[in-house]
């Protein structure tokens, strides 16, 4: 059983059914092509393919600050617990979390860390910008 | 030493909360064995041949002796006593249990410890020069700009899942010793005609099973913009580097599959996005990092009697009245095992973990409280782990010399050897590595038995020899200036040597290069017998003593070599019975 996370909590299924467009990504998508969808759509999803697949930490980040993408970011695929921290900095704000996983335990790992130091999506400025 | 902040300190226990919850969940069956080794992995925790391995971070290899004596008591305590430093400037323990680790973990975080990153395909522990702030050659201190890109990779949520694992150096003197050209990046501090401080940035580098040296991608990056760069190269690799296939997965691979210009015009296209963004550095945080290192408060040096212009390696005549001044003992640990020091009246001391009979950068816990002791008496509670696997005391004033030696003989770390053919460079190997082909400590221990008179040794002038257990290369034997690698040919250990690397442009006009193979390998038993042929072709074709073995191949090249070595395998007593392996 997939769960869906949105702004934290867990969602239920009929929220899942868009009003409009959605634009599934995959990791080697070129961005500078959909670009101009982005606009449009109802909802961008990204696919992990595997546990260990990093492109779309960097993928989420360049739709956010390089294309301005406003909209829901669903992180889609293998998605673990243990992903959502990093996914929430980089600009998701949807986590379809894959079969097998506790999601009411796994809210808790939004909170795994309390500060980062790095700027991201979630918290633009680096922690030596705010020391 | 950097001294944590109450945020610093924070991420690091959350860190050991957040693995205590996953191995929790592992062991409840709640998380698969998949998905937990790229967890553990990333925290240093490698399942290996017989148990468990452990990999702490030594941050840029700076160690303070409250930790140090902390390493001991978690050897003790969780491990078997003693404690192995690897080429990453980093402490392995080999023995620990799963289920403690979190323990292990809660207890370095209380001094300012960690094992983040410590493996896993992720950024991993920053390395640099093991006389950082004390070169006496020093452009910056690179210390500082270590710290400052280990907080920008801690966690870094967008590279956390790298195509790889992924090696950053930084050099910080005009000798290059932290070996940047070959690194995924390697970082050269420089000035400019200004003054200004910034970087030349290699990236590619790497050894491994495709060896490659790094291609310079920027001359002069000004330090602002550091960070932000760091961030271009990374974010193209998260994208683009190969995921299919493991041995292909290095940006060095990336670097070269797109050519060197191409791959540089890929990074600044980049980094015209990121340039002047929220990231770029300021002098601020600089000067912030830079005050949170503790310094040592050197004694002036009129009261200590030196004077600054002359030979500052431990030679001032106001020292040498110690009687042991004047022994041959001393005089050639002296020369071998003390370095210059900035500052007048002091020298840099490395201990030597290269003793004959004891594998590589192994260290017992009781000689770990012992060298915590060297340290806070001789040189300001710190100490460094080198990429040589040696320990460094950076900070002793020129009159403790005497004394600091017959306490360091009595311990067995003054081994006269540093830049010699027995300090060698040596991975764990076949004795503990599931990765390895074939051991590496024997033929380490072989050969420091056989090259075990010091006037011959010193004859042979300086010499590096690393030895790797397999073609992962943790023993650096492509830029040894002889190379021994671990191979396994039909379940057999053979092995293949190679000759003429160097780990870095430490002398003027000897760069960095990578060694190459003589010919078909050899069984363990006759590994030593080739070693002193090499050694009898350069001493008979050498200018001078101060023409080194590598100066040598690199300037007749490896046929001599290969020829000595192979018209000669059939001959001499000590090579009877040998078989040579079809290559």
């Amino acid at each position: 059983m997939t769960t869906l996370i949105k702004g934290r909590r867990i969602v239920a299924e009929s929220a899942q059914s868009p009003e409009g467009e959605v634009l599934t990504l995959e990791p080697t998508d070129d961005l500078a092509a959909v670009a101009e969808r982005l606009g449009r759509v109802a909802r961008v999803e990204v696919n992990f393919p595997k546990f260990g697949d990093g492109r779309g930490f960097s993928i989420a980040r360049l739709l956010r600050e390089r294309y301005g993408y406003k909209g829901e970011l669903r992180a889609v695929g293998q998605v673990g617990r243990d992903h959502l921290y990093y996914l929430e900095s980089c600009g998701f704000d949807a986590f379809l979390l894959r079969d097998g996983e506790d999601a009411a335990a796994a809210l808790a790992s939004f909170n795994d860390f309390s500060e980062a130091y790095q700027a991201s999506v979630a918290q633009p400025l680096p922690l030596f910008r705010r020391r | 030493m950097y001294l944590y902040d109450e945020i610093d300190q924070r991420i690091v226990d959350e860190r050991v909360q957040q693995f205590r919850d996953q191995t929790r969940r592992f062991l409840a069956g709640k998380l698969s064995e998949d998905d937990f080794r790229a967890l553990r992995l990333r925290n240093g925790l490698y399942i290996q041949r017989y148990a468990p391995m452990l990999r702490i971070a030594i941050p840029y290899g700076l160690l303070s002796t409250r930790q140090l004596r902390k390493l001991a008591d978690i050897s003790r305590k969780y491990d078997r006593a003693y404690g192995h430093f690897s080429t990453r400037q980093n402490l392995q323990l080999n023995w620990p249990r799963l289920e403690q680790v979190p323990e292990i973990l809660a207890e370095l975080a209380s001094v300012q410890m960690h094992a983040i990153q410590t493996s896993g395909n992720c950024i991993r522990n920053i390395t640099t020069d093991h006389f950082a702030g004390v070169a006496h050659d020093e452009i910056v201190d690179s210390f500082v700009w270590c710290e400052i890109i280990r907080q920008w990779s801690t966690f870094n949520p967008e590279f956390s899942y790298l195509p790889r694992k992924f090696k950053i150096a930084v050099n910080g003197s005009i000798a290059d010793r932290a070996a940047v050209a070959v690194h995924d990046i390697g970082l050269h501090a420089l000035k400019n005609p200004n003054g200004e401080i910034g970087f030349k940035v290699l990236v590619g580098g790497g050894l491994g099973r495709t060896p490659m040296i790094g291609h310079v991608m920027r001359e002069f990056l000004p330090w602002q913009h550091l960070l932000t760069y760091l961030d271009a190269i990374l974010r193209v690799y998260n994208r683009y580097g190969r995921r299919d296939n493991l041995n292909k997965a290095r940006i060095k691979i990336l670097v070269k599959e797109r050519g060197p210009d191409k791959f540089r015009e890929e990074i600044e296209a980049e980094w015209a996005h990121l340039k002047d963004g929220p990231a770029t550095l300021i002098a601020e945080e600089t000067e912030r990092v830079e005050k949170r290192f503790t310094r040592p408060q050197y004694e002036k040096s009129e009261k200590l009697g030196s004077d600054p212009n002359r030979d500052k390696s431990g030679s001032d005549p106001d020292f040498s009245t110690d009687p042991d001044f004047s022994t041959p003992a001393f005089a050639a640990w002296r020369k071998r095992n003390v370095h210059p020091h900035k500052v007048p009246g002091y020298a840099a001391v490395t201990l030597s973990l290269k003793k004959t009979g004891v594998p590589t950068g192994d260290v017992t816990a009781d000689q770990m409280d012992a060298i915590a002791g060297l340290a806070d008496r001789y040189s300001f509670g710190e100490l460094r782990v080198s990429h040589e696997q040696n320990l460094i005391l950076a900070d002793v004033r020129l009159r403790d010399l005497a004394a600091l030696w017959r306490e360091a003989r009595a311990l067995g770390l003054a081994t006269p050897n540093i830049g010699l053919l027995t300090n060698i460079i040596c991975c764990p190997g076949g004795d503990f590595c599931s990765l390895a082909n074939a051991k590496s400590i024997p033929v380490a221990q072989a050969i420091q038995e056989r090259f075990d008179d010091l006037d011959y040794l010193y004859e042979i002038g300086e010499l590096d020899l690393n030895i790797s257990g397999c073609m992962n290369a943790c023993g650096h034997h492509h830029v040894g200036h002889i190379g021994i690698l671990g191979v396994d040919k039909n379940g057999e250990e053979w092995y293949q040597i190679q000759i003429g690397g160097n780990q870095g442009e430490i002398r003027d006009g000897t760069r960095a290069s990578l060694g190459k193979v003589i010919g078909p390998s050899f069984a363990r038993a006759d590994v030593t017998g080739v070693i002193e042929r090499l050694i009898e072709c350069y001493l008979e074709r050498r200018d001078s003593e101060a023409e080194r073995f590598v100066d040598v191949v690199q300037r007749i090249g490896v046929e001599p070599f290969k020829e000595h070595v192979y018209d000669n395998a059939h001959q001499g007593t000590s090579h009877r019975g040998r078989e040579r392996a079809i290559a």
